[in-house]
């Protein structure tokens, strides 16, 4: 049904794309099958699990829940825009290792986007807020707490706080 | 200083951190190019006589390849997965004659892309004759409706119902059970269903090749999932690789391929193109195997001071539509009735029985959590009929002490245990005395917001022996001087951070750093045989393994090094830095690996068929019996006399599995098993209406908790090693889940139990607790 597609625009990872979508395709389906990020997961299909976390335009959303032609125009973040190109790991994802925030890891990609998010609103978050701001994100593997503490140990460690904890 | 007890950080995370984990659906090995897509059509009655399947529209929609129902299977057919249950219950790969579950899959559509298949799914006309469903425990057992008429009934497992007189070693003794009671407390106990909702859904991915197949499945059993598909397609093994890569959670429900998974290979080798598929959450939670269902009748009896002298417990499995492990769960069940404490009779029945719901199979525990719940139940009663504090008569029954296997009247033979200590060591931890001191004051002032406190002691089974593993240590030397070990092991991580804690024993043996060290599973190309994870047998089984193997390498090291360290072998040590070995009394002379390697392949140690000197041991480790992890658990809880809300304030956890390989790792799997445990208390269960119609398919309705719903944990450290493997390891995986959720329970009863309320079933909604609160006559706790 070629007739239908639509041309979309949207700069993944700070690089510009061009595509041509269904209407119908959900953002997270682009990113995994028309771009190859399959770092983006799909945990649901009633927008619980926010495995499918991304930012979009710098705010945190569930891609399952946008269409990629929603997307059109737009700034899109995932999971693999985090390391450095040589792989070193940010400061957020250093805390999830130092913390044990992960376990299986299916949840993690969509876990470190919703955390980015909160930590770029609210750089030192108290244990209450993270576990707040993370209700839209399941894991069933850690039992959160640790997760908490990874993001506790991010916002210690930020540039130019390092050394406090 | 030992690597071993530190918390070392996890080898796997980097990769899983940046987005790369090889989930089956994000893979793209160049064999896969060119994939279909599958989709399942699944069936929309719990039970009904197909009168016929309708492809022919759905096979003109575009991009559609093939549509495949019941009459093109020609897979070999499986056998009833329960334990002695009858071969007409046997579950078809699709069924012919029958639907006998909501989501039972009935058709598979082959597409270009998986939206073409879901859409071409939707015009698969299934045509079914209603049947009765048989809905529930008590509907099955009435036999009104049977699933399988050719069996003549609905029980299905060797377990013929009758009971073992008293223990299993006591047939011949004729005193009645409950001889010089006092008292006796009976109670009916429903274990409610609960669903793994591992993040990651089933996925499988095939493609056949010149009569080989190549299937990636998210398993926790590479070795199982092997011999079971290669069974289905009448391969041998050897015509058959299964790749297990990374695995977004298992908790039971994927120890097995299900059906779905077999499809995917078969569907392969039919449409000669590589097949893909992975499920939806609604999918996964109306068709993937579920757990726990068990309906449990108690009776305790003691006298007053106190003393439980006997104890029965008669179960009722549901096994869900067809027989698979679940009908053999009240085994463990069975085995474990007497938990922690010396009972003196104990005895025990149990029937499994088929119903128009998902199939039972393992979850987190799978059959041992539902004793700990019965017994710590029935303790509870017990001790609100006698008057005394349940952490008391919990005391005044626990078995001493000990360090010599010691064997239940159920039949259990537990490898050492130090229960008391356990419990006092969380009581203390918890302020035990002043939780109830503040209990008291809240009740005596009349606040509408009431304290509860729970208490559970708990005994359970992992690694279940008599059992093997294999394991495999490869030590290479790099062109620079430099040096690498790589390790192959049976077992099936996914999640539990087993790479890690394997090349902690590793480099513990060989001094090679563990930043040098990889880890290989579930590849059935290069690991002969395992037994892949689950019963929390990874690190006792799967470490073990892997420490005689680095064993036999580090043998064979000294061997080759010693002439040039002029040293006897016994003399001969492991350095850490640089890697390599010395002799005892001269530390700073190091003969590095490098070196090593050089010598061992002049006097022909090495591998014959490698380019750089290799040295490589296979070994597979065997043990007779299982390990039995126990602890306590305290927990607290706040209950709204109004509106019958249950906050969980406090839970304090004592689990001692042996000897810690790596707390941190520990303290995740804690963790994460009593979130699990806590959330069969409060919060989930899976439910059918009386039609069999599944009312919790999305994770909109069931209930898995957020970080928001949970508190932080209160862990409090033992161990006591056992004897019965090298590392001193029990299970850890599974202990926090046991734990919990009958401490969980027992502090909501607790709560409220001054209102003449002694009982409410899981899960301990609000509204749950605000209808018994409402009449705590009424049996509306029982419902659902
Ligand atoms: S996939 Fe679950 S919220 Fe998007
Ligand atoms: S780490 Fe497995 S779901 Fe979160």
């Amino acid at each position: 049904m070629a007739a239908s597609l639509v041309e979309v625009h949207i700069r993944i990872n700070g690089s510009s794309t061009t595509t041509e979508v269904e209407p119908r395709q959900l953002l997270v389906q682009h990113l995994r099958e028309d771009h190859h990020l399959r770092g983006t997961h799909v945990g649901c299909d009633t927008s619980n699990c926010g495995a499918c976390t991304v930012l979009l335009d710098g705010k945190a959303v569930k891609s399952c829940t946008v269409l990629a032609v929603q997307a059109d125009g737009r700034e899109v973040e995932t999971v693999e825009s985090l390391a450095a190109p040589d792989g070193t790991l940010n400061q957020l994802q250093e805390g999830f290792r130092f913390e044990h925030g992960l376990q299986c890891g299916f949840c993690t990609p969509g876990m470190l986007m919703a955390c980015t998010s909160l930590l770029a609103n609210n750089p030192d978050p108290s244990e209450l807020e993270i576990r707040q701001s993370l209700e839209g994100n399941l894991c069933r593997c850690t039992g959160y707490e640790m997760i908490v503490r990874s993001v506790r140990w991010a916002a210690e460690h930020r540039a130019g706080r390092e050394g406090e904890k | 200083m030992s690597v071993l007890g530190t918390s070392v950080r996890r080898i796997e995370d980097p990769r899983l951190l940046r987005g790369e984990g090889q989930y089956v659906d994000s893979l793209t090995d160049p064999l896969l190019d060119g994939s279909v897509r599958a989709h399942f059509v699944r069936s929309f009655l719990a039970h009904g006589q197909i009168l016929g399947i309708d492809t022919s529209e759905a096979l003109s929609m575009p991009g559609v390849t093939a549509v495949f129902t019941s009459a093109d299977v020609d897979l070999v057919p499986a056998a009833p997965g329960g334990a002695g249950a009858p071969e007409s219950m046997a579950r078809p790969w699709l069924p012919a004659e029958r639907v006998r579950f909501v989501g039972e899959p009935v058709a598979m559509v082959l597409a270009e892309t998986s939206a073409q298949a879901a859409d071409a799914a939707e015009m698969v006309f299934v045509d079914v004759d209603p049947l009765d469903p048989v809905v529930g425990i008590v509907a099955g057992l009435s036999d009104e409706t049977l699933l399988f008429p050719a069996a003549g009934t609905n029980r299905n497992s060797r377990m013929d119902g009758g009971w073992d007189r008293f223990g299993p070693d006591r047939a011949d003794d004729d005193s009645p059970l409950f001889e010089g009671c006092d008292l006796v407390v009976r109670r009916t106990i429903i274990n409610q269903r609960l669903a793994g909702v591992s993040i990651e859904g089933r996925a499988s991915a095939a493609v056949f090749l010149d009569g080989h197949l190549t299937q990636w499945i998210s398993s926790q059993h590479a070795h199982g999932a092997r011999s079971q598909i290669a069974r289905a397609h009448g391969l041998s093994e050897e015509q058959l690789r299964v790749i297990v890569g990374d695995v977004g959670g298992g908790f039971g429900p994927k120890i097995n391929p299900s059906p779905e998974d077999v499809l995917v290979g078969w569907a392969a080798g039919k449409v000669g193109r590589p097949v893909r598929w992975a499920e939806t959450r609604s999918e996964n939670l109306t068709s993937q195997s579920q757990g726990r269902a068990q309906l449990q009748h108690v009776a305790i009896g003691g006298t007053r001071d106190g003393r439980v002298l006997a104890f029965e417990l008669d179960i009722r499995q549901d096994s869900g539509a067809y027989p698979l492990l679940g009908s053999s769960l009240p085994f463990f069940t069975r085995r474990m009735a007497g938990g922690p404490y010396d009972i003196e009779r104990i005895r025990t029945r149990a029937e499994s029985v088929v119903t128009n719901t998902v199939p039972i199979e393992a979850y987190r525990g799978a059959g041992r959590p539902e004793a700990t719940a019965a017994i710590e139940r029935a303790m509870d009663l017990f001790a609100l009929e006698i008057d005394m504090d349940p952490a008391e008569v919990r005391r005044r029954n626990l078995i001493p002490a000990f360090d010599e296997p010691f064997k239940t009247d159920s039949g259990a033979v537990y490898d050492c245990g130090d229960f008391d200590s356990a419990l006092r060591a969380v009581l203390a931890a918890s302020d035990y005395e002043d939780w109830r001191e503040k209990q008291r004051f809240r009740r005596e002032n009349q606040w509408r917001r009431v304290l509860g406190v729970g208490v559970c002691t708990y005994v359970e089974i992992t690694g279940s022996g008599p059992a093997t593993e294999f394991a495999r240590v490869v030590v290479t030397a790099g062109d620079d001087g430099s040096v690498t070990a790589e390790l192959f092991t049976g077992a099936s991580p996914h999640g539990q951070g087993l790479h890690t804690a394997l090349a902690m024993i590793a480099s513990e043996t060989l001094g090679i750093p563990i930043g040098q060290i990889r880890v290989s599973h579930g590849d059935t190309s290069t690991v002969p045989s395992g037994g892949g994870t689950m019963g929390s047998r990874s690190l006792q089984m799967g470490g073990s393994a892997i420490r005689g193997a680095a064993r036999d390498v580090l043998a064979m090291a000294k061997q080759a090094a010693a002439e040039e360290l002029e040293a006897p072998i016994d003399d001969i040590e492991v350095c850490e830095d640089p890697p390599g070995l010395f002799r005892a009394d001269t530390p700073e002379r190091i003969v590095p690996w490098a070196r090593i390697l050089e010598l061992a392949s002049d006097a022909g140690l090495t591998e014959s068929d490698t380019a750089l000197p290799t040295l490589s041991v296979e070994d597979v480790y065997s043990t007779d019996g299982a390990t039995y992890p126990f602890g306590a658990h305290v927990a607290v809880v706040e209950v709204d006399l109004d509106t019958g809300e249950v906050v969980l304030l406090k839970l304090f956890a004592g689990d001692d599995a042996g000897r810690i390989l790596n707390p941190m790792l520990a303290e995740g799997q804690r963790h994460g098993g009593i979130a699990q445990g806590v959330s069969q208390a409060l919060f989930e269960s899976v439910l059918y209406d009386d039609q069999g119609n599944p009312i919790t398919s999305t994770l909109a309705d069931y209930a898995v908790p957020s970080a928001a719903d949970l508190p932080d944990w209160d862990l409090v450290a033992m161990e006591t090693p056992t004897p019965m493997n090298p590392l001193g390891a029990k299970g850890i995986g599974e202990s926090g889940t046991i734990g919990s959720t009958p401490a969980v329970q027992s502090a909501v009863v607790d709560a409220v139990s001054h209102l003449g309320i002694d009982h409410m079933d899981m899960p301990l909604t609000s509204f749950r607790v605000w209808s018994a609160l409402a009449d705590p006559r009424s049996d509306i706790s029982r419902k659902g």
